[in-house]
């Protein structure tokens, strides 16, 4: 009851308060703001934004050829003593008359032409005998090809003869288009192929990725403790060893010779064994388990066959390559086909050692995760205390020097204490805390862990605009349309990922139950229960960050990442507003008709 | 023979879900669960093939701890129970028999199911099951198109597609009128007739109970509170099964 009464009371006085407090931040707004009235009334700044007003409304289109008709007229300032006889105009040829045919300076006299193209008009010149051009004013012809028109004479009185000159343009021809437009074409071009790249990269790393961030794919991962550390000191095993299989491939390949027969032969029967060795290694359906001589050899095929198939890669990007450059400058005008085929094959061999790494990582974290659930379900209770101690001590000290090494590798220490003693040490001490904190055969929530560290990684990516993020590749890669495609490509993963995600978590748990209880296994749960759910969001998804692509590519030019916004800036630094327009106009065209397109495909999609 | 002893479920939320429930179930036997609304059938079903994860208790099956299972037993253990839903659980973008298949998982090696292949005999055997249930000739449609008892069907014979040595039935009828419920009830019997599969089936109805059951257990609350012949319900378990003020209809 007191305190509504109270609250009552000083109502008024809060209102007022807060009715100040607003004051006051609006004024410092306009303060740090810059908030400057006077600029809007300057009558310099207003002619200035007249004749940009009056530039942008123009822009510089198409061109002509002109054709230019001229004559020139004799004269004399002053009129000198012995008298002044003008030259006779030729007859049918335009030819310009003056009364009086000489005068002193500063005089007014009156220029006639005849003959001139009709309805022409074009600038009329005085030239002194220096020849340099004063400008008298701009004449107009009628229909007849006549004009006339009173002028001041200048103030040059000279002995010799000087000239007057009228000069009158008539476009002749078809019209062209102009410089500025075939460079926007151009520039347009990159930009909707550089938002279309970026979208692609974007989409497909995204797809994957949104899964660690889907709450309900990830909650009921969970691992024993044992395979929790483990995985802290086999998977960056298994990525050494997958990368280095993949170098030895390579190897291989380029000891084998770097002849294309040998590339074709590689390319055909690397393949088949591959395809038998997996048959043989992987059946169709397992109904019964199989012994375990026989589960070591298949899985030492399966590794063989792994190595064959990257081997089998490595073959396939060298003669992409090969083929790339052979057939570049046989194709003319086509040749950034072979280019694309040469790049395809540079970036499978650069993406090979990668995958590889990756596979090798996952390998071994399956077989940490196998020895963790072996471990708890068989060994005594005892055992499993002292394998978690042991572990988790020695992976606390891996993870903590593996740390150390990337902070070290920044500010280059160089000392093995602060690198290598003290975080193994502290490292080794708090993984035995956790190792004692977990029940042997507790299972931890690394889903949850992955979970977190993904989110919080797109969040933080998504909130860096992509037009800061292309500084950094521009000093990567240099100033160019590839710099923008890695810039928006990382800022669509961050932004699609997180979007993706928030769909999986809607989807109807139901199909995922059934599959489930099929006894399908984890991945085959997504293939056959999710999949066939978050398709249509997918699309919509992509659809969307599509639209926000083609209008960040048209400004990503700004701060360097080519297309179409690096022309603009350009020529609005170079005062060309012209040809700036023409851009504008481009950009507006372009995100007009891309979201229309995009809402017509989304409307027959979904 | 599936024995159940001292489960016990308590969701996160500090919901207890079952009680030390205990009873066992004899190979081949039909067996039906009721209970009012909230009382745990659900959650029953799902703790034998451990889509929800007990809390306490142990369940055995053919002499295995379910349990304890580890996640590669429990794919072996899962493929041989199939499971039917109220809500069908189908995936609706997916072709009839894509989700047919899909009872296949359990045994293809997921190498070549992430792919979409399947053995030619699997194919075969998923047209046989959609035809027993007479909607072969919906084989390409999308699961979406179908009717309810349609849908069911599909569910049913993917449920058959995984030669289940016990299927768990939860209210597989309660989302279909009457004449459909039957026919589906004819389904899971002839299920457990013909290829003497263990059937665990939670029902509403009580004459579907009569009619079906070979036995029947009650839960109330988390808590067994009847294990008996379907015969043996008379109105005094009626209301300790149902609570007091409940009626009986029909
Ligand atoms: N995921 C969950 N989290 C928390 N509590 C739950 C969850 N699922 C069910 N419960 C609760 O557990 C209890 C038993 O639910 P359950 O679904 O097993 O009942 P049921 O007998 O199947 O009911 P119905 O006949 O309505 O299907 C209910 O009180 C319910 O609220
Ligand atoms: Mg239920």
């Amino acid at each position: 009851m007191k305190s509504k009464f109270d609250f009552k009371k000083f109502r008024p006085v809060g209102i007022f308060l807060a009715i100040l407090a607003a004051l006051l931040i609006y004024a410092y707004g306009f303060q740090v703001t810059k908030v400057n009235l006077e600029e809007t009334r300057s009558e310099k700044r207003q002619t200035q934004l007249v004749r940009i007003i009056r530039a942008l409304a123009k822009p510089d289109l198409i061109t002509y050829d002109y054709q230019e008709t001229e004559a020139t007229f004799r004269i004399r300032i002053p009129c000198p003593p012995e008298g002044f006889q003008p030259t006779l105009p030729k007859e049918g040829a335009p030819y310009l008359k003056m009364t009086p045919a000489c005068a002193n300076p500063k005089d007014t006299i009156t220029v006639e032409g005849e003959n001139f193209p009709p309805n022409a008009s074009g600038p009329l010149y005085f030239i002194p005998p220096s020849e340099v051009t004063l400008s008298l004013g701009t004449i107009q012809t009628d229909s007849a090809g006549h004009f006339s028109m009173t002028v001041k004479l200048p103030d040059r009185p000279a002995e010799e003869d000087q000239y007057i000159r009228a000069l009158v343009k008539v476009p002749s021809g078809v019209p062209r288009a102009s410089a500025a437009l075939i460079d926007t074409w151009d520039k347009i071009v990159e930009t909707v192929f550089l938002a279309l790249l970026a979208t692609t990269l974007g989409t497909l790393l995204a797809v994957p990725l949104s899964f660690f961030a889907a709450r309900n794919l990830m909650k009921d991962v969970t691992s024993p403790f044992i395979s929790v550390a483990l995985y802290i000191l086999l998977i960056p095993l298994g990525i050494l060893a997958g990368a280095q299989i993949a170098r030895w491939a390579i190897s291989l390949r380029l000891l084998l010779g770097i002849t294309l027969w040998v590339d074709g032969i590689g390319i055909i029967v690397l393949p088949l064994a591959l395809l038998f060795l997996f048959r043989w290694s992987v059946p169709q359906t397992d109904e019964q388990k199989p012994s375990w001589k026989l589960r070591i050899a298949r899985a030492l095929a399966l590794l063989l066959a792994y190595f064959l198939g990257v081997l089998t890669l490595s073959f396939v990007s060298n003669i992409l390559i090969e083929a790339g450059n052979f057939i570049q400058p046989a194709l003319g005008s086509f040749g950034f086909i072979g280019k694309f085929v040469r790049d395809c094959g540079d970036i499978l061999g650069m993406i090979l050692t990668i995958l590889s790494a990756l596979v090798g990582g996952g390998v071994l974290l399956n077989i940490a995760n196998r020895f963790g659930e072996y471990a708890i379900r068989h060994f005594s209770f005892s055992a499993n205390r002292l394998l978690n101690l042991i572990i988790g001590t020695v992976s606390g000290a891996g993870l903590a020097v593996m740390l150390m090494a990337g902070i070290d590798w920044l500010y280059q220490f160089d000392n093995r204490w602060i690198s290598l003693y003290f975080p193994a040490g502290i490292g080794g001490l708090l993984g035995l805390l956790m190792a004692l904190r977990f029940k042997p055969r507790d299972k931890v929530g690394i889903g949850m862990v992955v979970y977190f560290i993904s989110r919080t990684i797109f969040n933080a990516l998504r909130s860096i605009e992509a037009l800061i993020m292309v500084i950094v590749f521009v000093v990567w890669v240099g100033i160019g349309p590839f710099a923008g495609v890695l810039a928006l490509s990382l800022h669509t993963i961050a932004a699609l990922a997180k979007l993706y995600s928030e769909q999986v978590e809607s989807i109807l748990p139901g199909p995922i139950e059934a599959v489930k209880a099929t006894g399908a296994n984890r991945l085959q749960t997504i293939v056959y229960a999710v999949i066939p759910q978050i398709v249509p969001p997918y699309i919509s998804f992509t659809m969307y960050r599509w639209d926000i692509n083609v209008r960040m590519s048209t400004i990503i030019g700004f701060a360097g990442g080519g297309g179409i916004g690096f022309l603009l800036i350009q020529n609005i630094n170079l005062l060309n507003y012209r040809a700036a327009s023409v851009q504008m106009i481009a950009i507006a065209l372009v995100v007009a008709s891309m979201d229309y397109l995009s809402s017509k495909l989304r409307e027959n999609m979904v | 023979m599936l024995e159940v002893n001292n489960l016990t479920k308590i969701y996160d939320g500090g919901v207890q879900a079952l009680h030390n429930v205990s009873f066992s179930v004899p190979r081949g036997q039909f067996l039906a669960v009721i209970g009012l609304s909230g009382s745990g059938k659900s959650t029953l079903l799902r703790c034998i093939n451990r889509l929800i994860e007990p809390t306490a208790g142990t369940i055995t099956w053919k002499g295995v701890d379910i349990t304890n299972a580890s996640e590669e037993e429990m794919r072996q253990i899962r493929r041989k129970i199939g499971m039917i839903f109220q809500h069908f659980n189908l995936v609706n973008r997916s072709s009839v028999l894509t989700n047919v298949l899909a009872g296949r998982l359990g045994y293809v090696n997921p190498a070549y199911s992430l792919i979409n292949r399947f053995p030619e005999k699997d194919i075969q055997k998923a047209m046989l099951e959609l035809e027993r249930v007479g909607i072969a000739d919906k084989a390409k449609n999308r699961a979406d198109e179908l009717s309810g008892g349609q849908q069911q069907r599909v569910g049913i014979a993917r449920a058959m597609m995984q030669d289940p040595e016990m299927v768990l039935a939860d209210e597989p009828v309660a989302s279909l009128d009457p004449v459909l419920a039957h026919s589906i009830m004819q389904y899971l019997q002839k299920i457990n007739e013909d290829y003497g599969a263990t059937v665990l089936c939670s029902l509403h109805f009580l004459d579907l109970v009569h009619r079906y059951a070979d036995r029947v257990i009650a839960l109330n609350a988390g808590e067994l509170v009847f294990d008996g012949l379907p015969g043996e319900i008379d109105d005094t378990k009626f209301k300790e099964i149902y609570g007091r003020d409940a009626e009986r209809v029909g």
